[in-house]
């Protein structure tokens, strides 16, 4: 029977690597079944690095895997002759499987700061500070193209409009239906009304906590047009399945005119609202 | 015999006299560690059935969402047609979670096996405190009411999810289960940890104070060990949550504002009080709650260490190292609680400091597996029902763990944080491995337990097809999660990115159905097997530590002798003696004259 339970434990290995394989390549039925389309330029390094350590983890597991399947078969008790090796450890062996890991771990830590940083604490800027040397802490940021309020069960956008100020009079209000212009850096602030929801782009790599009190600011770089989800990420209340907006990145001319015919649309709408008013 | 029991207490084998009286004070208000142990156990494993038909709920949804549940759906919901409505779905994995943590994992590794394990294993003949041993089963009852009675509640049950994040589970108008029955989940997760502390205090004073002549503390099993640490890590957390979750509670009662922000408009209706912060919950919940993980999975680590080194008639590899990393993982335990709030809004500089200190934590994990493989190397091993369990608990953990190190990096957890990535993260960690292990323990423990042992051909298919069809369920988590499909969603097919994965989830929900469905196996073993089992005497494993010295099942003060211990409990294959194993309790044969010569190494 030990071989029987040998051969289980290998099978770990075996069809745990090849089904994430089967993925990756993309063959049916689990086609389209891995990393979504990344369109968001910087965030390919978070794509990188789960791949860095899926290779990494995966050399591991089929590693300790394998050794494990291979004491299993060896030393079964019904087919090993030999004496139990009476022995209690190896001074020498475990520090070298402490030394070994901590360092690798130490090593990925390290080498993802800089991804971090860049996704989380380098907001784009638009210029040199009054210092005039760009880098530095008193560089011009970037300000946001719109705020993306969430609230039960919906995303509300208000665009900044031609003055780039939130807040004034040509704000242009959507729901759920977010417009990006293509190949430029993004910047949208991001608040909550009332519970905490998730602002998460799958196809950007972008997912930040919406919480009720802060204002927080994301950013990305779409390199390519389309139309795609935004999801909620953290738990909203009964309908946050059904909290779903779309993101569209187009062109910068397209970009605009629509910006320009919703803000139209607008001043017609609160125009004759007021007229209704009177 | 510890001095809280008074007169005619003392004497054992009272258990057969038939008043009334003594009937209760022996079985349900018992002060005897090894019948609380089973009263945690049963209690446990009937609870464990109502986590895992609450998790087949989930899976109902996801796999045919908006389908007509068979047989039960026209009872629940008579309203929707028989189809799961999105708020029983948010109480669904809300009280899943709240059940196999709370009611479940917790209590049956402390509460049933570290009850069960510790005064048998270090050679005492009861806790220190035997009535504050009863009371910590009996808090478990308000627990198990005021949890129990929010099904019947408007929201049918919590619905914050397990984390209970505010505002959501503040704001009584943000959701159906945030009414009375958040308030009741509160005060039922206090009643829990009011219980683990009261355990937690006795474990840590048993195993300090009541061990046996000549066991030391680096003769203590690992099993022990784990128990030790884990009631460490309980006594210095759980406050933290008591306060938080009283906070809450306030908050929800007299509107005192912790966690509210100032002008908040849920559903239409403003919040009253402000000034609070959401993320402080997250912050107190989650140093509570890292921890937690920890004391859901070192003790299966020391249970699974003793198992391997029986089964594999070989000394544990690696003792002291061993030990070091259970104590390196509880102490850095503390100050990896960050890592579950990357992307909550916390100050990104504090991810980065927590994602160093959240990578060193694997290291201890991974001395640990080298360990139980240099166990197994060069031993002989035998495939029984426990060390199978055992062994796929090293073999699942190796994914669990490995899994982990996606999440620590903070640029990946941008994208795969809140995804099924995770979900099979900890499920690997917490099914795969601790209630792998449990099942382990339990065929491993069983005939000290009950005297008979456990039926092995089904033990045997019990645990093949929990094997396969557990890989089946959560396995494609993985995948899912690099997709980025989000949990807690009632319908995450009218996403886009999303609707081609149905097939996919149908496939896993399939396999969690028979997953279920074989434990029907292991329930029929365990109830045939207490009654009719084959009958065993006290050592039926050959295997060193202590409580395999006592009788099976062990009488009112355990042990019908002194126990003096002279070596450490893997002393497997000895050149010293004959047989291949050598009991603590067995006097080397220098010195088989006397007991009283047992030396403090």
């Amino acid at each position: 029977m030990g071989r029987i339970w040998s051969i289980l434990f290998l099978l770990v290995p075996i069809l745990g690597v090849a089904f994430f394989v089967w993925a990756i390549a993309d063959i049916w039925p689990l086609n389209n079944h891995w990393l979504p389309e990344n369109i968001n330029e910087p965030s390919r390094v978070i794509d990188g690095l789960f791949m860095f350590i899926l290779y990494l983890t995966g050399t591991v597991f089929i590693g300790t895997s394998l050794l494990l399947f291979w004491f299993l078969w060896k030393y079964d008790a019904d087919r090993n002759a030999e004496p139990v090796k009476y022995m209690h450890g190896s001074h020498t062996l475990e520090v070298v499987w402490s030394i070994l890991p901590a360092a690798t771990l130490l090593f990925i830590a390290i080498y993802q700061m800089n991804a971090w940083a860049n996704a989380r604490m380098r907001r784009p800027t638009i210029g040199p500070g009054v210092d005039l040397i760009a880098g530095t802490a008193d560089d011009e940021l970037k300000p946001p193209l719109a705020l993306v309020t969430g609230r039960q069960f919906e995303w509300r956008i208000r665009y900044a409009g031609k003055d780039r100020l939130l807040g004034t009079n040509d704000d242009v209000f959507t729901v759920n239906d977010l417009h990006v212009p293509v190949n430029e850096e993004i910047v949208l602030q991001i608040e909550s009304e009332d519970v905490l929801h998730s602002f998460f782009l799958p196809n950007a790599r972008v997912k930040q906590d919406v919480v009720p009190g802060m204002r927080q600011f994301i950013w990305f770089l779409p390199g390519k047009t389309g139309r795609y989800d935004i999801v909620c990420a953290e738990l909203c209340g009964w309908g946050h399945y059904k909290m779903k907006g779309r993101l569209t990145v187009e062109s910068a001319d397209d970009f605009n005119s629509w910006l320009a015919a919703e803000h139209a649309k607008q001043e017609q709408s609160s125009f004759s609202a007021s007229e209704g008013e009177e | 015999m510890s001095g809280a029991t008074i007169g005619a207490e003392a004497s054992p084998a009272h258990a057969s006299s038939g008043s009334i009286g003594e009937f209760f004070s022996t079985y349900v208000f018992s002060r005897d560690h090894k019948i609380i142990g089973l009263q945690f156990l049963f209690s446990t494993l009937l609870w464990f059935l109502v986590g895992g038909l609450l998790a087949l709920g989930i899976r109902w949804q996801l796999a045919w969402p908006w389908a007509e549940m068979p047989v039960i759906g026209r009872m629940l919901f008579s309203a929707e047609g028989g189809q799961v409505s999105p708020e029983f779905y948010t109480m669904l994995f809300t009280m899943h979670a709240t059940v196999m943590i709370f009611f479940v994992i917790i209590p049956i590794l402390a509460g049933a096996f570290g009850n069960y394990l510790i005064p048998l294993m270090i050679g005492a003949d009861d806790m220190a405190f035997p009535t504050l041993n009863m009371l910590s089963y009996w808090f478990m009852w308000p627990a198990f009411i005021c949890i129990g009675a929010t099904f019947f509640m408007p929201g049918n049950g919590a619905a914050g999810g397990w984390t209970s994040y505010p505002p959501l589970s503040v704001m009584e108008q943000a959701a159906p289960g945030s009414g009375h029955a958040q308030t009741f989940w509160l005060i039922g997760v206090t009643f829990v940890g009011i219980s683990s502390m009261m355990g937690s205090i006795n474990y840590m004073t048993t195993i300090i104070q009541m061990r046996a002549p000549g066991m030391t503390m680096f003769r203590l099993p690992m099993t022990i060990w784990g128990m030790f640490i884990t009631a460490l890590l309980q006594a210095f957390a759980l406050p933290v949550l008591t306060a938080a979750g009283f906070m809450q509670v306030l908050d929800r009662l007299i509107n005192t504002g912790f966690f509210i922000p100032e002008g908040l408009v849920v559903n239409n209706s403003v919040a009253m009080a402000g000034g609070g912060q959401p993320l402080l919950w997250q912050h107190l919940f989650w140093f509570y709650s890292h921890p937690a993980v920890y004391i859901m999975i070192l003790p299966a680590m020391g249970m699974v260490s003793d198992i391997i080194s029986c089964f594999a008639r070989k000394p544990l590899f690696g003792y002291k190292p061993m030990v070091y990393s259970i104590s390196g993982i509880a102490g850095l335990g503390f100050i990896v609680w960050g890592h579950h709030m990357f992307v909550s809004g916390m100050n990104p500089v504090l991810g980065m400091t927590f994602m160093v200190a959240t990578m060193m934590i694997a290291l201890p994990s991974a001395v640990k597996v080298f360990n139980w493989l240099g166990t197994i190397w060069g031993g002989k091993i035998q495939f029984t029902t426990p060390m199978l369990f055992a062994l796929s608990f090293v073999s699942m953990f190796i994914i669990g763990g490995l899994s982990g190190i996606f999440m620590a990096a903070t640029p990946v957890d941008i994208f795969i944080h809140d995804t099924y990535f995770i979900v099979a993260h900890f499920h690997y960690v917490l099914f795969a491995g601790t209630a792998m292990a449990v099942f382990g323990a339990i065929y491993f423990w069983f005939p000290k337990m009950f005297g008979r042992m456990m039926n092995e051909t089904l033990g045997k298919w019990h645990f093949f097809l929990t094997f396969i069809f557990l890989n089946g369920t959560f396995y494609p988590m993985h995948i899912l999660g690099a997709v980025g499909f989000p949990r807690r969603l009632a319908d995450p097919y009218h996403y886009e990115t999303f609707r081609h994965l149905l097939g996919l989830n149908q496939f896993m929900s399939v396999c969690a159905i028979l997953m279920v469905a074989t434990q029907i196996i292991f329930a029929y073993n365990f109830i045939t097997s207490m009654f009719w089992g084959q009958r065993v005497g006290r050592n039926p494993w050959g295997a060193n530590s202590l409580e395999w010295a006592a009788p099976s099942p062990p009488g009112h003060g355990n042990f019908d002798f002194q126990p003096v211990v002279y070596r450490g409990p893997y002393e497997y294959g000895s050149p010293e003696v004959d047989t291949d194993f050598y009991p603590q309790t067995q006097p080397p044969p220098e010195s088989s004259d006397g007991e009283e010569t047992a030396h403090d190494a």
